[in-house]
């Protein structure tokens, strides 16, 4: 008995040290119903306005479970009320302590317009948090969806390799391609789980019993879906307008460069001429190098963050695109078999 | 019988209201009622939302608010309750006192107090209860106001007076409804997994309709004119047209969706096909 007492002692610790070691990897965020709620209610209150804010909870090992939430009031550019904010900010996490709710913050929320969420706002917003939070997370609802019936919740964080390169601020191609990056790498979404206590489980089912059709039912029938496939494509239309604008940017920058090369090789072919002269004459050779000239300055590489962002959204839009289109054809198959019986 | 017409006409005055909660609002009281403090036995708290023109009560948002409580005394934290009200005006001005709420069952003693301090908040003030302990077996919510009883033109005191409450949804609480009420859910149904459910209850419920039909035609169950009445409608409801103008237009529209599919799925591969042309022209 002795023996065996301190070995769960030391495994205990062990467990407690470990997470320092090696912190674990984001595996799963877990929302609590009530948080849920909170952030659909304040994004469609809201709605077409875009909304933040703060979420709450606990980081417990692979698991980020997000407890509670609290909205941000819509935020203005004006110093004064910027600290406001903060005040805002401080003032209900105190509040909220003294109800015995878990003040951590975890990450925030935001509202988006058909999932047009990548922007450089959201990095700048991400690099911030992360400063202060080993882990956080950005809840992405989509208010418009929801009248199709599509609950439309997404658990996003940047992935490491990304923040590595963004804080070195380094978004030249050789880099890019040194650590194998595309655009596809920049956000990683995380599988969410919904979880409430027991009690609110049992007062939910008992105050609403289920009935045998819901009204998401009917939206999820709807075959009117071309408002929104309009505005999709229209978004996708605009998108590639930017990336076209992006590319521009590039082949400006690549044409550039072919020119300054070719300059400098005319240059360093004539310094070479005049140095065999000069050799010819018993003079000392030049040198091969002139900072002091202008075509050796190097040309800044236009950063690739941009185009990046704008691909993953035209992604995104072709995924909503396929993924509407797929359900329209259900829905076109079933009221023709529907028809034809 | 002067005082007896007062009373009566409160009475008429009071019924015409009535209490509309979301289930944000029965959320956060449970979440606040499982993080009470050790020794408290209920929770209590302001409840906020807006008195609609037609006397109901609409109640959309809800916060606790710390007390403590002993035999007949209440202390409330008043400052807390003024601070959060503040920051809670400021994310969204509509939205002001309507009432108060409190975890148990109906109203107990110290009800009046608190009902006192909430009357000079607000005129009229609601009082929800939430029974969360289940005492006679199910979860119940009631909603009170409180009707003065006077004898002509002297109060003598406060009566509460229960009025009708009930839960309401909005569409988008409901799309998310069925995966909220459950304690645990492993992830969010995607588009075509909701999709799925939704058919799989329509085939269902067509089901259901058949075995119903077939039950009438061949007399094992009583024909219902109402059940049939409706049934009729829906078959009405279908519009009327000739076989090879409903095929076009399924057709056509099969077609619109491919065009997308393949506008979308031309987009991604030039995307990818672009990324690896931007990668070997800088090798080069």
């Amino acid at each position: 008995m002795a023996n065996q007492a301190p070995a769960p002692i030391r495994s205990f610790l062990q467990a407690a040290v470990k997470p320092e070691e090696a912190p674990l990897p984001l595996r799963v965020v877990q929302i609590e119903g009530l948080a849920i709620l909170k952030i659909i209610k304040h994004c469609k209150d809201f709605s077409p306005a875009l909304v933040t804010g703060q979420l709450l909870g606990l980081d417990v090992g692979s698991v980020l479970e997000v407890t509670n939430c609290f909205p941000f009031p819509i935020r203005e550019e004006d110093e004064e009320l910027e600290a406001e904010g903060a005040n805002y900010q401080l003032e209900m996490m105190r509040c909220l302590r003294e109800v015995n709710v878990d003040n951590n913050t975890v990450g925030w929320y935001q509202s988006t317009l058909l999932g047009s969420y990548q922007t450089v706002e959201l990095i700048e917003t991400f690099m911030n948090y992360q400063e202060n939070i080993r882990r956080c997370v950005c809840i992405i609802y989509d208010p418009s969806k929801s009248n199709q019936g599509v609950l439309a919740l997404k658990a996003l964080k940047l992935s490491d390799s990304f923040m590595e390169l963004y804080r070195s601020n380094n978004f030249t191609g050789e880099k890019l391609r040194e650590k194998n990056l595309t655009w596809v790498d920049i956000f990683e979404e995380i599988p969410i789980k919904v979880s409430n206590s027991p009690l609110i489980s049992a007062v939910m089912t008992e105050l609403e019993t289920d009935s045998p059709v819901t009204q998401c039912d009917y939206d999820r029938l709807q075959l009117a879906t071309t408002p929104y496939m309009e505005r999709n494509l229209e978004f996708l239309v605009e998108c590639m307008d930017d990336l076209s604008m992006e590319n521009q940017k590039f082949q400006f920058y690549y044409r550039n460069l072919s020119r300054q090369q070719a300059q400098q090789q005319a240059w360093l072919q004539k310094r070479r001429a005049e140095n065999m002269t000069r050799k010819a004459a018993g003079e000392e050779p030049l040198p091969e190098e002139d900072p002091s000239n202008p075509i050796f300055k190097p040309l800044p590489e236009p950063s690739r963050l941009d185009s990046f962002l704008i691909t993953n959204q035209i992604g995104n839009y072709c995924n909503q695109i396929n993924g509407v289109a797929g359900q329209n054809f259900s829905r076109l198959y079933l009221t023709k078999a529907l028809h034809e019986n | 019988m002067a005082s007896g017409e007062k009373t009566v006409l409160q009475f008429g005055g009071s019924t015409s209201l009535n209490v509309k909660v979301h289930p944000l609002v029965i959320f956060n009281i449970c979440d606040c009622y499982v993080r009470r403090p050790d020794q408290a036995e209920r929770v209590i708290g302001t409840l906020l939302g807006s008195v609609l023109s037609d006397g109901t009560v609409d109640v959309r948002n809800s916060y606790a608010v710390p007390h403590n409580e002993f035999s007949d005394q209440v202390a409330l934290d008043i400052e807390y309750h003024h601070n959060m009200l503040t920051s809670h005006q400021k994310v969204n001005p509509k939205e002001i006192i309507v009432g108060w709420y409190s975890t148990g069952f109906g109203v107990t003693g110290g009800s009046a107090l608190i009902h006192e301090f909430y009357s000079r908040e607000v005129a009229n003030p609601v009082h929800v209860t939430v029974d969360t302990t289940f005492r006679n077996g199910e979860a119940t919510i009631k909603a009170f106001v409180s009707v003065n009883l006077s004898l002509g033109d002297q109060s003598l005191a406060a009566q509460f007076q229960e009025i009708p409450a009930e839960l309401r949804m909005s569409e988008a609480e409901r799309v998310g409804y069925e995966l909220l009420k459950s304690t645990a859910a492993d992830k969010i149904p995607s588009d075509l997994e909701g999709m799925e459910s939704t058919l799989e209850r329509l085939l269902a419920l067509i089901d259901d309709t058949y075995k119903y039909v077939d039950d009438v035609v061949e007399n094992r169950v009583a024909h219902d004119n109402k059940i049939g009445r409706y049934l009729a409608e829906a078959v009405s409801s279908l519009p009327k047209l000739s076989p090879s103008a409903f095929d076009k237009l399924v057709n056509d529209s099969l077609q619109d969706q491919l065009l997308l599919v393949y506008l979308s799925s031309i987009t991604r591969t030039q995307l990818s096909l672009a990324e690896k042309l931007n990668t070997a022209a800088q090798i080069l």
